[in-house]
């Protein structure tokens, strides 16, 4: 039985906000720290109080925190020592291991992320503009009011325009295929697979395999917690419309390589259901537009690529034990929308994510190594994922074609990852834990 | 259609550092073992548990009978061979586990615990000495036994180099396909 009342809601709840505010934090005091999150405690909220306040909510607030911030506020070391060391190390340790190099790498990285002085998020999601200039506006306030506490930097979102639907600055619709886990009352929709064990995103309880051991203690502080790999990627939004340009003649055989790309069109109708032309309205149906397989409907790639970004995240029955690969996603877009047309202005755009799993290794990182920067994967060679992969030039993206396959050779890079952590996303309890841990 | 710039046309032989890498690259769970002339490769050498013989050599039938039941049952590990071996050269009874496959050693060591946890054939690494008891609960445990107990090759040669055994069944499909074809001409 899922404890709705313990998770935070960012885990199983979707909010209305089209506009919010990410706090990067670091703590320069135990107490500084704990201050904060003391101060914080009543605006976070559990699943079953986000889901129970929605229609007269106009703000929502998560908390995570790095490993050296769950150090800096005063977690004892035999207990630290308990979280498994992806996490204790951080992401931008792990960047040769997610194949975040050049242009990618740590050291290019935004606003602090690389750092071990980086401790705690603050994700400030509003429903209007107004409402998110309150939140900050309070927060900021904490922070003048708090010593030991400090801004690192912060990033704001907003969503891009038409709002009418979530997508990414590149036009695609986004979360089209989210997984589902027992007991959380959600249907999946056709296509996305049977609902999961909570194990596999929250920890305390069984996952795919049966009982988990090793979680982290006390159980007080990894109950109903959970890992957040977030990702801040630039998205060259100019670049990218160009190289369709230059690749393909007219304006419908650019929408067509830009959807092989993606393995979807931008209006979320997949390839494999609609090879040809695009099917705005498929697009926009969850009953049918996640409901597919590669294997009996597409197993050579001619409507979607094999190494399509979304076949690539989600090979379906391609691939084995998807069940124990399966990740929560969620985040915002930032940065304002270039006009259709308009050169690019190069201005910081793209989207903020955070991908949640139970265990980073075995879910996050084996998506980066093996399905996104892996040259072999399909045994296509010379390939990374050509949206969220690492492109440094030398690589090709293949779009198979009867009667002759077509290369893009030399594909450029139409995303850059500017910034990355490893948080941990404690339940209300134990964050509650957390800061009574200098009493 | 290759997967790398290797030519398979011609033969290539590796020498290996006793490490098992030439630099050390990270992995998920510890050093990546390069990708050889002869693919990625699998090593376990331990120490069999008092008695247990008789069920080791048993597990070779067991493997045996399951692909003959179900020919995909491996299909996850992307193999090419295995070979078991048992010896004793006067100190005790030892396993061999040798396998050539064409993903990384840390999924193919995934691939293997998830196999072996879901559909409930047990492993044969249950009959050696060291093998974490709650291995089903704990993949961490048995993937370290594993990296513990791989003793890296100091030499590997490919005839035909770095080809994948998808690579090498497409390649017998297309000459049937062609076989075919001439038939039908005839």
């Amino acid at each position: 039985m899922l404890e709705f009342d313990d998770i935070q809601h960012i885990l199983l709840t979707r909010t209305p906000a089209i506009t919010g505010r990410y706090e990067f934090l670091t703590f320069d005091t135990p107490e500084g720290g704990r201050a904060w999150l003391s101060e914080l405690l009543d605006k976070t909220q559990s699943a079953a109080d986000a889901t129970a306040t929605m229609d007269g909510s106009d703000r929502w607030v998560t908390l995570a925190f790095t490993w050296t911030g769950l150090r800096a506020l005063g977690v004892p070391d035999d207990s630290l020592q308990t979280f498994p060391e992806e996490f204790r190390t951080g992401m931008a340790s792990r960047a040769d291991i997610l194949g975040d190099t050049g242009a990618n790498a740590p050291e290019h990285w935004v606003g602090g992320l690389a750092g071990d002085d980086l401790h705690a998020i603050a994700i400030l999601f509003s429903r209007t503009d107004e409402q998110c200039r309150r939140s900050i506006e309070e927060h900021d306030k904490l922070l003048a009011r708090t010593d030991g506490v400090r801004s690192l930097s912060y990033l704001d979102l907003n969503a891009t325009p038409p709002f009418n639907y979530a997508h990414d600055h590149f036009g695609f619709r986004d979360r089209l295929s989210q997984p589902v886990m027992k007991g959380s009352g959600e249907e999946p929709t056709p296509g996305s697979g049977d609902p999961l064990e909570p194990g596999e995103f929250i920890l305390g309880y069984p996952d795919e395999n049966g009982p988990v051991a090793n979680l982290p203690a006390p159980e007080v502080l990894s109950r109903n917690g959970s890992y957040m790999a977030y990702r801040r990627l630039q998205e060259h939004v100019g670049a990218f419309r160009e190289y369709l340009i230059e690749n393909a003649e007219t304006p419908d055989e650019q929408e067509l390589l830009a959807a092989k790309f993606m393995g979807r069109w931008r209006s979320g109708a997949p390839l494999v259901l609609a090879p040809d032309k695009d099917d705005p309205e498929l697009g926009a149906d969850p009953m049918r537009n996640n409901d597919f397989n590669y294997k009996e409907m597409d197993p050579l790639g001619y409507a979607c690529p094999l190494g399509s970004h979304a076949r690539r995240l989600n090979p379906r029955d391609t691939a084995h034990y998807m069940n124990r690969r399966r990740m929560i996603r969620r985040g915002a877009t930032y940065g304002p929308a270039l006009p259709e047309g308009a050169p690019d202005d190069g201005v910081d755009r793209g989207i903020a994510a955070f991908i949640i799993c139970a265990d980073l290794i075995r879910q996050f990182e084996f998506a980066q190594n093996v399905w996104i920067n892996d040259k072999r994967f399909h045994e296509l060679g010379s390939e990374h994922d050509p949206i969220v992969g690492t492109q440094d030039g030398t690589l090709d993206f293949t779009v198979p074609k009867r009667p002759i396959r077509k290369v893009h050779k030399g594909l450029p890079a139409f995303t850059t990852l500017t910034g990355g952590a490893y948080f941990f996303l404690p339940g209300m309890n134990a964050m509650r834990y957390l800061a009574s841990l200098g009493n | 259609m290759t997967t790398t710039d290797h030519d398979w046309t011609k033969p290539s032989a590796m020498a290996i550092p006793p490490e098992g890498y030439f630099t050390e690259e990270r992995g998920r769970y510890g050093p990546v073992f390069p990708r050889t002339p002869a693919c990625h490769g699998f090593s376990i050498i331990a120490k069999v548990k008092e008695g247990r013989e008789d069920v080791v050599r048993a597990y070779g039938k067991t493997i045996e009978e399951t692909i003959a039941a179900s020919p995909e049952a491996l299909a996850p590990l992307k193999l090419h061979y295995l070979r078991w071996n048992l010896f004793d050269v006067g100190s005790g009874l030892h396993f061999q586990y040798m396998g050539i496959f064409d993903t990384d050693f840390d999924k193919y060591t995934e691939d293997a615990v998830q196999l072996f946890s879901a559909t409930g054939i047990t492993t044969i690494f249950t009959q050696l000495e060291g093998f974490p008891e709650d291995w089903k609960e704990n993949p961490d445990a048995f993937i370290k036994f594993v990296r513990d107990h791989h003793v890296p090759s100091f030499l590997e040669y490919g005839e035909y180099p770095y080809v994948t055994a998808d690579e090498i069944k497409k390649a017998l499909k297309l000459k049937a396909a062609f076989s075919n074809m001439l038939d039908q001409m005839q």
